[in-house]
């Protein structure tokens, strides 16, 4: 029995397709992130699931009932929202029972859940006060309060640190991982920022154009980027593709740039598919992070490359080198010195490396 | 070289520090004159009021009253106490009252849900909706005298404070629904979006979340539907006569109708009661005119 899942879904507003043939599963407990570039789809399908957004084609199923055609509050579901949309003229107290109320539970139940949770989420002293004399951070607990309350199946997160300074977001990231962590509740969390993808998801779905991108663990979304948008939009800087064709000579592959007679050897990549390799144009994919100014292993293969600009960050530095005209980022610890305008040798590790198809752009 | 810059400095402050003082002093002088401007005819009006026949034909209309002499009001409001030809505000008053209150609260009522519903509530044509009703506040009143004096006719509520309700009603509805969208369009759908998934209804997110944060546009609508249907004149002469006419009417037949001698202190105390209402919804609402009820509590 799958948590949640999502069949097949298409929604249009208009002539606008926003969400395209989506198909999604999660497992009891999972946490599920939706990410991707603003006006991909994501809110909307989250809409979806809440039941806020009709339909065009497809359905949603929670614990295996089709609940396409049910209402918001029927779903078992609870949603925390990015601007928190707590009720203004409540106090925390009657933001956070108002659906229990809505839903006839008995008094002495609300007493208890509201007392469980707010308890848990440290509100219990705020209960009284309107939500326009709490500070961002008390606001977005009591906004989680108000959706644990109800003891959904499913959590749904809309963006929900997006409104917090980079300090309490940080601390909010962490408290939300924690409260998983306990609750171990199914949740989907929509978010446009990767850290936050990156270090909550169990699973991370990336979407572009109303198109899910690829939906993996964050391990495989960052090792094992299925396209070169993935690729492109996971990583800080973002992962170099160099531009070139392969070379397939008596069972030993190899990469070569256009006007270049370095040969990249790539004998230990793991093809999706074996053949017609020969004179393939493809993008060959390195991270920052996976360019070494000394050898780190065996398989490492060495290059020399002119330094173009350094970029100073404290902890570490950020370098540009021109690779036959094609620009390629390396982050270095920033106690490595290297002249600008020189040859630099360096050290690929070919072990982290990414082939795309520079037609599909799909990998290889 | 040091002296001679701080010196310099030192001119130019002075210099600043008169220019500014010149444009505080004309400003307040400008101000002064459009406050004596305006209060100008109030204060007619007031001394007029209190003054006896005698006192304005030999005064002049500057002149003070010799004393507080509130005869003319009395008249007024109450009437001489002979039978015909004696018109006074008081049952016309009431009349006014009788229809403003309930059109006011219909109106902004009726205007509340119909913004409430062209923002929360998308459906397929509300654009469209929403143009129709704003083209009702271009319409000019005299367009629709004929089509609304037989609609009035059919519904069997000609010359009845009844029918004027429904006319101010009907008419207000074009500004208090403009003036209820552009302030529910400010207020995050997101809210009513957690209310559905709460598990509330259309009228439970209309009440227990929108009205309870919408002081500040109600109490505009309030003044300005009050104002509207107070003062009009032009639907209460044409849809009313005689004992259903509301008070801007009586005020005009009791000015106009005198039959011997123009009673200025008695038409000026009648036009000040007229005005009273007004004033005082502008005085008491005022207060409440708050803005940013909202604030902080939906964004941070």
């Amino acid at each position: 029995m799958k948590t949640l899942k999502i069949e097949e879904l298409s929604k249009n507003f208009g002539s606008t397709e926003v969400l395209r043939k989506i198909n999604l599963e999660i497992d009891e407990g999972n946490f599920l992130v939706l990410l991707g570039p603003s006006g991909c789809g994501k809110s909307t399908l989250l809409n979806i699931i809440a039941g806020l957004e009709t339909i065009n084609e497809g359905n949603v199923h929670i614990d295996d009932y089709n609940v396409s055609k049910v209402e918001p509050k029927d779903r078992n579901i609870a949603m925390v929202f990015q601007s928190y949309a707590l009720y203004p003229s409540m106090n925390v107290r009657e933001n956070m029972i108002f659906g229990l109320k809505q839903a006839k539970v008995s008094k002495e139940k609300i007493e208890e859940q509201l007392e469980k949770v707010s308890k848990f989420l440290q509100v219990d002293a705020l209960l009284e006060r309107k939500p326009s004399q709490l500070s961002g951070g008390q606001r977005q607990r009591v906004a989680i309060g108000r959706a644990l309350v109800r003891e959904p199946r499913i959590f749904l997160f809309d963006e929900p640190l997006s409104n917090l300074d980079a300090k309490l977001r940080v601390e909010m990231r962490r408290e939300i991982k924690k409260l998983h962590q306990q609750l171990k509740t199914t949740v989907v969390y929509v978010t446009h920022d990767q850290t936050e993808a990156m270090s909550l998801g169990t699973n991370i779905a990336i979407m572009n154009h109303g198109v899910i991108q690829q939906n993996d663990t964050p391990e495989n979304i960052y090792n094992k980027p299925s396209n070169t948008f993935v690729a492109d939009f996971i990583g800080s800087p973002s992962m170099n593709l160099i531009k070139g064709n392969l070379k397939e000579s008596s069972n030993k592959v190899s990469f070569v740039t256009h006007g270049s007679n370095i040969e990249i050897p790539i004998n230990g990549y793991d093809f999706k598919k074996k053949s017609n390799l020969d004179n393939k144009e493809v993008f060959f994919g390195i991270r920052p992070e996976h360019i070494f100014f000394k050898k780190s292993n065996e398989e490492d293969f060495e290059i020399n490359l002119r330094a173009d600009l350094s970029e100073y960050i404290g902890h570490e530095q950020i370098m540009t080198f021109n690779f036959e005209n094609q620009e390629v980022l390396a982050k270095f610890p920033s106690t490595v010195k290297i002249d600008l305008s020189k040859n630099t040798k360096l050290f690929f590790d070919l072990t982290q490396i990414s082939l795309f198809d520079a037609k599909t752009e799909e990998r290889i | 070289m040091q002296d001679k810059t701080y010196s310099s400095y030192k001119q130019l402050e002075q210099k600043s520090k008169y220019t500014n003082m010149f444009l505080r002093w004309f400003l307040y002088f400008v101000l002064v004159i459009f406050a004596l401007y305006f209060i100008f005819p109030l204060y007619v009006m007031v001394v007029t009021s209190l003054k006896t026949m005698e006192e304005i034909r030999q005064g002049t209309l500057l002149t003070w009253p010799s004393g507080l002499n509130f005869d003319s009001w009395l008249v007024a409001w109450g009437g001489r106490g002979y039978g015909a030809g004696d018109t006074f505000l008081k049952p016309y008053f009431w009349n006014s009252i009788k229809m403003v209150v309930p059109a006011v609260f219909f109106s902004t009522f009726i205007g509340a849900m119909a913004g409430y519903v062209l923002t929360k509530w998308r459906f397929k044509g509300d654009k469209w909706v929403f143009l129709f009703l704003l083209f009702g506040c271009f319409i000019p009143y005299q367009a629709i005298l004929l089509p609304m004096a037989r609609t009035l006719g059919v519904l069997g509520i000609s010359n009845s404070v009844i029918g004027l309700v429904l006319v101010h009603t009907v008419y207000g509805i074009p500004f208090t629904t403009l003036f209820f969208r552009n302030f529910y369009v400010s207020i995050p759908s997101e809210l009513v979006k957690a209310a559905r998934i709460d598990g509330a209804g259309f009228f439970k997110i209309f009440f227990k979340i929108l009205l309870p944060v919408s002081t500040p546009i109600i109490v505009v609508t309030i003044i300005w539907q009050f104002t509207q249907i107070w003062n009009d004149f032009l639907f209460g002469s044409t849809f009313s006569f005689g004992e259903a006419a509301p008070i801007q009417v009586a005020l005009n037949n009791m000015v106009l109708s005198s039959t011997s001698v123009k009673e200025y202190n008695v038409d000026m105390a009648s036009a000040i009661i007229a005005g009273i209402p007004t004033l005082i919804v502008y005085v008491l609402a005022g207060k409440y005119f708050i803005r940013g009820l909202t604030s902080g509590a939906v964004k941070g």
